[in-house]
């Protein structure tokens, strides 16, 4: 599967890779950089794994200062860099190119500070997602984001892709949740942003580094909130006999003033594989499935499920089960959160991720069954129903070129669908290579162009995280400096 | 003082009536390489440098909320609509900007009826609520923009999560009308609280009321509102019964349902109890004190420089004790300690090379929010920048606004 565009791989820049190799040893030791054909396999790919390039090495800084020393020699050198967390990106953000050197941040995992009174952690940017509430959670407190990923994703690429997960609802997503960043520009200058205090004396360069997907420069360090836990926490599962009807209790509680941390959909399909593979308890005798979870003491969480309940009663739900255990609440969310490995299981599949106006979710639902029948796919739809964040998976074969070359046509189709409908190509998982030809969908050459003279400031001569985010022929039309 | 702003002799005024006539007026303006002010109401004109020479061009004519989805928390709203008119809309489908945009135009001799729902994302005005639940910078989706080029751009959009492209929404929000100027801002909106209250301890130090708000902020009860306020500004609220007591005044805003207000008051009455009985206003004497300080009401009418500190929250009372071995200060802490309102004398520099300092050793932010035009055009008003972060900065001014014609010098002296 290799419809999308990657630009040849620099010859000269590839014949010189011994050379590169060694003189990056040289610089950083021998332990921090990886040549070897063996060792560089590893991070040939990232979690859209039909894309697979050998990256022209790897190296793994353990600190700032390695960071900043790789990126000098890269800048003086012309050679391209590829940032990258655990490699977790479902968009290809991280996919490696044959003259890139993989600057991979996983190695800097150290808590550097923790500040209770002032509700923030200071952290190297390799560290997982899920590391950060663990460091904080003895005192009762979390890291808010929650990528499906979490358990592998590092806060690095969390920022790269401002990062959302299904609580992101109540919380917000990664640009909401992070006060300050160092970010290493692509000629080695390290430059402190923000820190523990809010909002930007200035422009808010934060705000555009977070969801900069790699292209303006390497963050190794940053300084998170945390946000002390509710007492406690429970779901209940709400299931109906349409999903258009499961979207119209979604408006209803909304509009009813009434704000869960977290609304999850999963239509039939989904339900099926995710309780094969989780057994999750799920009701396997329904169209749609709501997962519906509220936060506070026992007796604030009985009121907020009641009124809920009186409201979800009003759409005839065939189900309404609240969890009556931490066993139960645990095995619904792992159901959720399992579900693209237990799609996995199944089939190859791709998953969108577009986001629209939560009114157009019934004529969305069924647009997206029409267009994978059209092309002969299946499609099991997982998604955060609260912020409208679609999460369809589209089914194939990665063994058949036909079936796979179909399911990107029905992504992409899908993903132009979200934006006529008023929504937008990616919610939470990032452009990437994935969904970069898409981009002139969305936005028009002067939208685009802004964005891009951004990424010129940042990197003039647009050697980070090459042939990602832009469409390449937009790039000619842009700046005299940019070229692809 | 904000007056002889006022009293500045009126350069023509452009009042554009669609984005396009906008574009067109930035085009001519720097073809000319003619700087403009750029203004919605005019409400914050007071604050910033002052611009000179240049001609206004006021966001009035671009007016009206073009879209509002109570149930998918949504609203679209052309730059020049009034801050008022889209409150007392959102009001009617019971909700609400959850930000709770801060409104200095009594602090600064402004017409507070005036402010407009673009300059409330071109300054990034947020108040107490910011604190729980993010900034307006946070809060906005979608924007469309003409930037110094007189180019139409859009970014962003109507949903509520979107990470298409770089992020123009967070980095146009707070730039003051000088990298871009807004013409549509499409923002999250939130329902009501269902109830609120405010519970209040009377008499304590800034570092006691520090050591009570961060203790607060760190149980689960969600507070959404932290504040001290020092004896001698408390004394001056409009607020009978806290003004009152004529002692400073430390005050927790709780809102949810009336039964989880009353579960909540009673265990923060327990934790706070080493710390003297909490006294709890109900929800119709809590709203008007936090109208209070949404409004700054302690400075309101007076002609002394005010600062406005972002710091971390522990450092709020820090920073203040710092800044009062150089001058008499008054000090108003919001955001749990971390945003600081403080009056200083007025200078020459309003206290600047002193504010600065303690700032550059205990990290944040400071901005002269009120002081005399002639001081406001010798100092940096907002935050001198650390050389990576200018050079960035003065990049990313030259990337909007090559021309530098966009409200030249109302945040640095050199762009």
């Amino acid at each position: 599967m290799t419809t999308i565009a990657l630009p040849a791989p620099d010859a000269a820049i590839v014949a010189r890779r011994p050379a590169i190799v060694a003189e990056l040893q040289k610089l950083l030791g021998a332990d921090r950089v990886i040549g070897d054909e063996d060792g560089r396999r590893a991070y040939e790919t990232d979690a859209l794994t039909a894309y697979r390039r050998m990256p022209l090495a790897v190296v793994l800084p353990r600190s700032t200062e390695d960071v900043s020393a790789a990126l000098r020699y890269c800048h003086a050198n012309g050679i391209k860099v590829v940032a990258r967390g655990a490699g977790t990106s479902l968009a290809g953000g991280a996919l490696p190119a044959e003259d890139a050197v993989v600057i991979a941040v996983s190695k800097m995992t150290r808590v550097l500070e923790i500040d209770y009174a002032n509700r923030t952690a200071r952290l190297e940017a390799g560290i997982t997602n899920l590391a950060i509430t663990g460091a904080v959670s003895r005192e009762g407190f979390f890291y808010a984001p929650d990528p499906s990923s979490q358990l592998a994703c590092t806060l690095a690429g969390n920022i790269g892709m401002n990062s959302g997960g299904a609580h992101c609802l109540k919380y917000g997503v990664t640009t909401n949740n992070v006060h300050g960043v160092r970010i290493v520009l692509m000629d080695g200058e390290v430059v402190d942003i923000g820190g523990a205090h809010l909002d930007a004396g200035g422009y808010d360069l934060l705000g555009l580094i977070v969801g900069s997907e790699g292209q303006f420069g390497i963050v190794t360090e940053a300084t998170v909130r945390i946000i002390k836990a509710a007492e406690g926490a429970r779901p209940m599962m709400l299931g109906f006999s349409s999903s258009e009807v499961a979207g119209q209790c979604v408006s209803a509680v909304i509009g009813a003033g009434i704000v869960p941390v977290a609304i999850e959909f999963m239509d039939r399909p989904a339900i099926q594989i995710c309780e094969a593979f989780a057994k999750a308890g799920y009701p396997m005798d329904v169209e749609a499935l709501l997962i519906v979870e509220v936060e506070g003491s026992d007796v604030e969480i009985d009121d907020q499920l009641a009124a809920i309940t009186a409201i979800a009663r009003g759409f005839n739900p065939t189900v309404v089960k609240v969890s009556d255990s931490p066993e139960m609440s645990a095995k619904i969310w792992k159901g959720r959160k399992s579900a693209f490995g237990a799609v996995g299981r199944l089939a190859d599949y791709l998953c969108m991720d577009g986001t629209i106006p939560l009114g157009k979710l019934p004529e969305v639902l069924v647009a997206i069954t029409d267009i994978c029948q059209q092309h002969q796919l299946k499609v099991a739809n997982i998604f955060h129903a609260g912020d409208g964040n679609l999460h369809p998976l589209i089914l194939f074969d990665a063994n058949d070129a036909s079936s796979a070359a179909r399911a990107e046509l029905a992504g992409a189709e899908i993903l132009t669908l979200c934006v006529k409908v008023g929504g937008c190509l990616t919610g939470e998982h990032g452009v990437g290579i994935e969904k970069r030809d898409l981009m002139s969908v969305q936005f028009n050459p002067t939208d685009l162009a802004v964005q891009m003279r951004i990424k010129t400031l940042f990197d003039p001569d647009w050697l980070l995280n090459p042939a990602k985010v832009f469409p390449l022929d937009a790039r000619l039309t842009a700046e005299p400096r940019v070229a692809a | 003082m904000p007056q002889s702003v006022q009293a500045r002799p009126p350069a023509a005024e452009q009042r554009p009536d669609s984005e396009a006539a906008l574009a067109d007026i930035v085009k001519s303006a720097t073809a000319r390489r003619s700087p403009l002010e750029i203004i919605g109401g005019g409400s914050k004109r007071a604050i910033g440098r002052p611009i000179e020479n240049a001609s206004q061009v006021s966001l009035r004519g671009l007016r009206g909320i073009t879209l509002y989805e109570p149930n998918e928390m949504v609203m679209s709203a052309r730059a020049g609509t009034l801050l008022s008119e889209v409150q007392s809309v959102l009001a009617k489908g019971n909700q609400m900007l959850a930000f709770e945009p801060s409104e200095l135009a009594g602090v600064v001799g402004g017409d507070a009826r005036l402010a407009t729902i673009g300059a409330v994302f071109a300054t990034n005005a947020s108040g107490a609520r910011r604190l729980a639940v993010g900034a307006a910078r946070d809060h906005l989706l979608g924007i469309r923009a003409v930037n110094g080029r007189g180019e139409i751009f859009k970014n962003g959009g109507r949903v509520m999560k979107n990470v298409t492209g770089v992020d123009l929404c967070r980095g146009l929000a707070g730039s003051w009308g000088t990298l871009s100027v807004f013409s549509e801002v499409t923002f999250k909106v939130v329902p009501r609280p269902i109830g609120s209250a405010t519970l209040v301890l009377f008499g304590l130090s800034d570092a006691i009321a520090n050591e009570v708000l961060c203790a607060a902020m760190g149980t689960p009860y969600e507070i959404t509102g932290a504040v001290h306020i020092q004896q001698g500004l408390a004394v001056t609220l409009d607020h009978m019964t806290l003004r009152g007591h004529g002692q400073s005044v430390t005050a927790l805003r709780l809102e949810a349902s009336p039964k989880s207000i009353a579960y909540r008051t009673e265990k923060l009455r327990v934790a706070l109890a080493p710390y003297g009985e909490l006294m709890a206003l109900e929800q119709l004497r809590s709203e008007p004190f936090w109208d209070e300080i949404g409004r700054l009401s302690v400075f309101e009418g007076g002609d002394r420089p005010v600062w406005r500190i972002s710091t971390a929250p522990s450092k709020g009372p820090v920073v203040v004790a710092a800044i009062a071995r150089y001058m008499p200060v008054r000090a108003l802490y919001d955001w749990s300690g971390g945003l600081v309102w403080l009056d200083v004398p007025a200078t020459s520099d309003a206290g600047a090379a002193d504010v600065r300092r303690v700032i550059a050793s205990h990290g944040g932010h400071a901005t002269l929010i009120r002081a005399a035009p002639e001081t406001r055009a010798a100092t940096d008003v907002f935050q001198t920048q650390e050389p990576g972060v200018a050079r960035l900065s003065q990049q990313l001014k030259a990337t909007f606004d090559p021309a530098n014609i966009l409200n030249p010098g109302r945040m640095y002296v050199a762009f």
